[in-house]
């Protein structure tokens, strides 16, 4: 992936966040240090909602008028979506209309999916690119490293996450987290066929979130070119997410190559465990850039 | 005396004990005979339930969809159940299984994490299927939390509550203390699934009867994970013996106990090993006997220690690097005292 400097004298681009659940609070304060950015309100429907709380004491502008409040905003070009499904399918079209860039963090899946250091340069044709889901942020650069190098037959995924770490949207999501998930890892991972398998884990202390990666080759394949190329996205992978992290190098059971890596988060708003909200905000964080890059 | 409706797990559990081969031949031929005996729920499937087949839990010898006809197709009293956990199992399994015939959907979940399967629990009623809350590893949380969890399955419409007491860990009277718990925080009947780490699998069902249990897991010759579950035919005729009403008659349900050995011989049933004593008596999940034996021989400590550590950190599945982290400490604290 290509590193993109964005000068300081550059004008910062306008951008709100919908959403101050855990995902959009953690997010808040990724943009608010991010100079590419002026963050001008984070809007939720809560009146007593932590992460608006949160945004107050930070400075950052707070609605409770949910979608509202941002299409009533002058001038926003980017907005972030951490609500629902449901509610993203509902207010991506009004985005659009007011000609409002959608970075989509819900598994709504209404514009292409993206994961920055595999597709990250496309998709801007569109009003609107879906993160898919935190697993697919952490599993998919697996998947496409290997298949780049082999024939990935079938890819399977298991996403172990802590209990804590999830809020309300993803447990009431639980269904469209896994499906979106395992399409991902076909569509842009690469596989002929995905599987997706998602554990929350409620371990006291919490777990890091974890990540277990299969991949089912046919054909001859180059073990040492499957263990290149599979280091390499972690490294990509480590430009936006620092705390990314290989646990399991490639190696074959037989039919297929297992591989494990783990999610540390930068500690934003939730622990350090929630690597899980980490990898999904870094991810949006980074695609938002590139559109900003498209705009200067 | 209590009327019992009895859930046999044999060819869904017992997948476990027989690494997910069961045929379709396997499946037709036991549920052909647990409904002659007159059991009234058969559960079919991957051990992990729906979409379990993976290279991560095992891959399973038939398809989903290919066991549930198989088990369909012969029933003529009994329904067909399947196990469905959020995570693992999609909508489209449950359709395809509603599709198949199948008439109960029991959604499963660790019994601190009930609102994760609301969705599922709705789309199954939709389907117009007789649905069952399922909290997995119930000896894990306390009586008062599993209340709260029993409340949320409720509200999520879910016709009766099982409690999964996954490592065989419970005694008999704290099998009562949380059936109590759970029956005074909802209206819908209550259901216990028994492991038998501690050769008490049937004693646990009997203080869960007593405390208001209306629905009764078991699996014939015992089949299941680890030591197994309870032993159906056992258990319907000592919930007979107590004075219980049954449906199931006792020669017909040993009469498929033993179409089911036939069918999977040479399998022998599951024994109550020292592993399996030890991880009941730690409640640790059983899931992790070879990654003790292998880091305990790695470090050098006792693996008997090590899982007692483990169930002192209450581990749940998918820490194995703690059991590496508390078999090097364990193995410092030898060499220091030595």
């Amino acid at each position: 992936m290509s590193e993109i400097q964005l000068s300081h004298a550059r004008p910062r681009i306008p951008v709100a966040i919908l959403g101050s659940g855990n995902i959009g609070t953690d997010l808040m304060v990724k943009i608010l240090r991010n100079p590419a950015f002026d963050l001008r309100l984070l809007s939720g429907i809560d009146p007593a909602s932590e992460g608006l709380a949160r945004a107050r004491e930070l400075g950052c502008r707070t609605s409770t008028d949910g979608v509202e409040a941002i299409l009533e905003e002058k001038g926003v070009q980017i907005v972030f979506e951490a609500t629902s499904a449901r509610a993203h399918m509902a207010n991506a079209p009004r985005y659009k209309e007011a000609g409002i860039f959608a970075v989509d963090l819900t598994p709504a899946k209404v514009g292409p999916s993206v994961v920055p250091c595999v597709n990250g340069d496309s998709g801007f044709d569109a009003h609107n690119v879906n993160l898919i889901s935190c697993a697919a942020q952490a599993t998919i650069p697996i998947v496409h490293g290997v298949s780049r190098v082999a024939n990935v037959k079938y890819a399977e995924i298991v996403a172990t996450v802590s209990s804590r770490s999830i809020g309300p949207g993803t447990r009431q999501n639980i269904e469209e987290f896994t499906l979106t998930t395992q399409k991902a890892l076909a569509e842009l991972g690469g596989a002929g066929r995905g599987k997706a398998l998602v554990v929350v884990n409620p371990a006291d202390p919490p777990l890091m979130m974890r990540n277990t990666v299969y991949t089912m080759v046919d054909g001859d394949v180059d073990e040492q070119a499957v263990t290149a190329s599979v280091l390499a996205m972690v490294k990509a992978v480590q430009k936006y997410v620092p705390g990314y992290r290989l646990t399991v190098e490639p190696f074959r059971r037989g039919d297929h190559f297992m591989i494990g890596v783990e999610v540390e988060g930068a500690g934003d708003f939730l622990p350090a465990y929630a690597g899980n909200l980490d990898i999904i905000n870094a991810a949006a964080v980074a695609v938002a850039e590139r559109y900003a890059a498209t705009l200067n | 005396m209590a009327k019992i409706t009895f859930v046999d797990v044999t060819l869904r559990d017992g997948n476990h004990t027989y690494r997910h081969q069961f045929t379709p031949e396997i499946v037709s031929a036991t549920a052909a005979a647990l409904d002659r005996a007159g059991v009234d729920i058969i559960e079919v499937g991957h051990g992990d339930g729906l979409g379990g087949s993976s290279l991560h839990v095992g891959r399973a010898a038939a398809g989903d969809e290919e066991l549930l006809r198989a088990a369909c197709r012969v029933v003529h009293k009994a329904k067909v159940a399947i196990l469905l956990v959020p995570g693992f199992g999609l909508f489209r399994d449950l359709d395809m299984a509603a599709d198949a015939g199948v008439k109960v959907a029991r959604v499963a979940t660790h019994c601190t994490e009930a609102d994760i399967t609301e969705q599922h629990l709705r789309r199954a009623k939709d389907l117009g299927m007789f649905t069952v809350g399922y909290l997995i590893s119930a000896g894990m949380a306390s009586p008062e939390q599993l209340a709260e969890e029993a409340r949320k399955l409720e509200s999520y419409g879910a016709d009766y509550v099982n409690l999964a007491e996954s490592q065989g860990h419970l005694v008999p009277a704290e099998v009562a203390a949380r059936m109590r718990a759970v029956r005074n925080a909802v209206k819908i009947p209550i259901g216990f699934h028994p492991h038998n780490n501690l050769g008490l699998a049937i004693g646990n069902i009997l203080a869960a009867v007593e405390e208001g249990a209306t629905f009764i897991d078991g699996s014939l010759k015992g089949f299941g994970g680890g030591a197994g579950n309870a032993q159906t035919e056992v258990a319907i005729t000592a919930l007979k013996r107590a004075g219980h009403e049954v449906g199931a008659d006792i020669f017909g349900i040993m009469d498929a106990a033993d179409v089911f050995s036939k069918q999977v011989e040479p399998q022998p049933m599951p024994v109550i090993d020292n592993d399996s004593i030890l991880m009941g008596y730690a409640n640790v999940y059983g899931g992790y006997i070879h990654p003790v034996k292998h880091a305990a021989e790695r470090y050098g400590c006792d693996p008997r220690q090590l899982v007692l550590r483990l169930g002192e950190r209450k581990v749940v599945a998918a820490q194995e690097d703690v059991v590496i982290e508390e078999a090097q400490r364990l193995a410092h604290a030898m060499r220091k005292a030595a």
